[in-house]
């Protein structure tokens, strides 16, 4: 396993600005990372709670650069949640935010730097890792499942120098973050801009405060990537307006942007001379599979595009079978070397080596069209997106009937979840409890209260009769 | 209702909270004060006051005190 990155090759090029006035150069970085993997010393597990800070981006680096193997979770994490992935992975250390070193005070402080600290965990068993593997993270998912997927180097690698060439990127190019860097998506545009040397600027504002503009005007951002909410959140600012001329790229991904906001943006950046590119993409393709060329962004709005470079994409039907015709609807295989190992569930599967062997069953339906460009249609599993966030219905309902011992079941569209009970005393603490453990806006969330979950004879449940309530 | 009623459930309604929550409230204070609660409420108000909001202003609503400033400002005319 060699280095992802070669930071001393940019030297005094700046890697990294937040939006206090730090910056912080390639070779500085590069030291930086040299002197917190030392104390460490050996390949293990880390667990980094991420924040868009300097410190969280050091330790990423680092971690991957030296062959130990982060574990990439929000620090924002609900703590019930973080408590149970760490007992069930138990890492050898933790590298997290020093506001919140008061959630551990049994462990042991060896390491400070830019305002993160290295904690010894003093877990005992340390389970064994698979020699290619580079990184975990959830599945864009927040209900906490200890379900994590296994990134390999490769992975990470292959997965960024693609991204590099289908965006052009070069080292003049400055991203500003709107994403958590615990998101593949986020994760991926650091990943992406460090192999060309370019600057990371770093904030932990949205898009709604004044900071984050002030930051992105002052700091000459070049581009960011937003899931569809985001466009939604950009479009009510009226950003059409927004005088931005260091912005070259908008990428937008995290599920499927409605067509007519995908052609608002794409005329607004072809009016401007910007780039406006849709792309598609999944934790078990470590980030990216999709992507639509910015000049044929309004002419085919509604797709996600075509195959990164490096990568295929094909359509079986339901008996497997190899869909040739254009318009018709079958589930979107992938295959690059981008494709991950598999998932971990419990310590010992991090010993587990690769599973899928460059073939990614995605579980969306997707159909192409005469020129080869593809558009997502549907899902086979059952899970929404709500502000970019995979959230797992099934899980969900387990969390629900775990806590409350009651006849639930949830269903909806993307950004809108539906849970339906049959027991109307509990509706307020149902609701409040999904929205505590996923930690989304309440908005997204409602409860509707009907006389009987409809099943089937075997005693499934019917989801499909639940659409009627809010279609 | 006042234009302060109208004003104080916007609030209420966007992050679902009481009157005795609102003096001194900011944003990221609670929870549903974030970017898409943020959005839920610059929606209420616009509604409420009939209203479109500049984006400046919008991304200046940064508390609830802040907020009754900005829609007394001329081209809102809203007076409390």
């Amino acid at each position: 396993m060699g280095k992802i990155w070669e930071f001393g090759q940019f030297g005094k090029s700046t890697a990294i600005e937040d939006e206090y006035g730090n910056r912080m150069t390639y070779d500085v970085l590069n030291s930086e990372a040299c002197v917190l993997a030392e104390k460490i010393g050996y390949r293990c597990l880390v667990f980094v709670l991420c924040q868009n800070k300097i410190g969280s981006v050091l330790g990423y680096v680092s971690f991957i650069n030296n062959a130990i193997v982060p574990v990439m979770v929000n620090s924002h994490l609900e703590e019930g949640l973080l408590r149970n992935l760490l007992t069930t992975y138990q890492p050898a250390y933790i590298w997290l935010p020093k506001e919140q070193l008061e959630l551990f005070s049994g462990m042991q402080s060896i390491h400070k730097a830019y305002d993160y600290v290295l904690l010894k965990t003093g877990y005992k068993k340390e389970y064994s890792l698979y020699d290619e593997l580079g990184l975990l993270i959830t599945t864009s998912g927040s209900t906490g499942s200890p379900k994590l997927v296994r990134q390999s180097y490769t992975n990470v690698l292959d997965n960024a120098q693609s991204i590099a060439k289908y965006l052009k990127l070069d080292s003049t190019e400055r991203p500003i973050t709107m994403l958590p860097m615990n998101y593949v998506y986020g994760l991926s545009i650091i990943n992406s801009h460090f192999l060309v040397g370019a600057t990371m600027l770093l904030t932990d504002k949205g898009l709604m405060q004044k900071e984050f503009w002030t930051f992105f005007k002052e700091a000459d951002a070049t581009s960011f990537g937003g899931v569809p909410y985001t466009y939604e959140m950009l479009d009510r600012l009226r950003f059409y307006r927004m005088k931005l001329p260091s912005l070259r790229t908008m990428t937008q991904a995290g599920g499927k942007i409605i067509p007519e906001l995908h052609e608002k943006f794409a005329r607004y950046a072809e009016e401007t001379g910007k780039n406006f590119v849709v792309m598609y993409g999944a934790a078990e393709a470590t980030s990216r599979m999709g992507y639509l060329p910015p000049e044929r962004a309004v002419e085919k709005k509604g797709s996600m595009g075509i195959p990164i470079p490096g990568g295929t994409f094909h359509l079986v039907d339901a008996d497997g079978k190899e869909i040739t015709e254009p318009r018709t609807t079958g589930e979107l295989i992938y295959e690059g070397k981008n494709v991950t190992l598999g998932y971990a569930e419990c310590g010992e599967d991090l010993a587990k080596d690769d599973e899928r062997h460059g073939v990614l069953e995605t579980g969306d339906m997707a159909q192409f069209d005469e020129d080869g460009f593809y558009y997502i249609v549907g899902r086979k599993k059952r899970f929404l997106k709500i502000y970019g966030n995979r959230v797992n219905l099934d899980e969900v309902d387990r969390l629900i009937k775990g806590g409350f011992e009651i006849e639930v079941a949830s269903a909806g569209v993307d950004d809108h979840m539906y849970i339906f009970v049959t027991d109307g005393r509990y509706a307020d603490s149902v609701r409040d409890f999904v929205i505590n453990k996923t930690k989304l806006n309440p908005a997204a969330f409602r409860v509707i209260i009907i006389d009987e979950i409809p099943k089937n004879d075997s005693g499934k449940t019917l989801y499909k009769e639940l659409a009627k309530y809010y279609e | 209702m006042s234009n302060l009623g109208k004003y104080n459930l916007a609030f209420m309604n966007a992050f679902e909270i009481s009157e005795d929550q609102l003096t001194g409230l900011k944003y990221q204070d609670i929870e549903a004060w974030d970017s898409v609660g943020h959005m839920q409420l610059v929606a209420e108000l616009e509604d409420a006051f009939d209203i479109m909001m500049d984006t400046d202003d919008i991304i200046d609503l940064s508390s609830y005190e802040k907020g009754q400033k900005i829609l007394s400002k001329e081209e809102y005319g809203v007076e409390f």
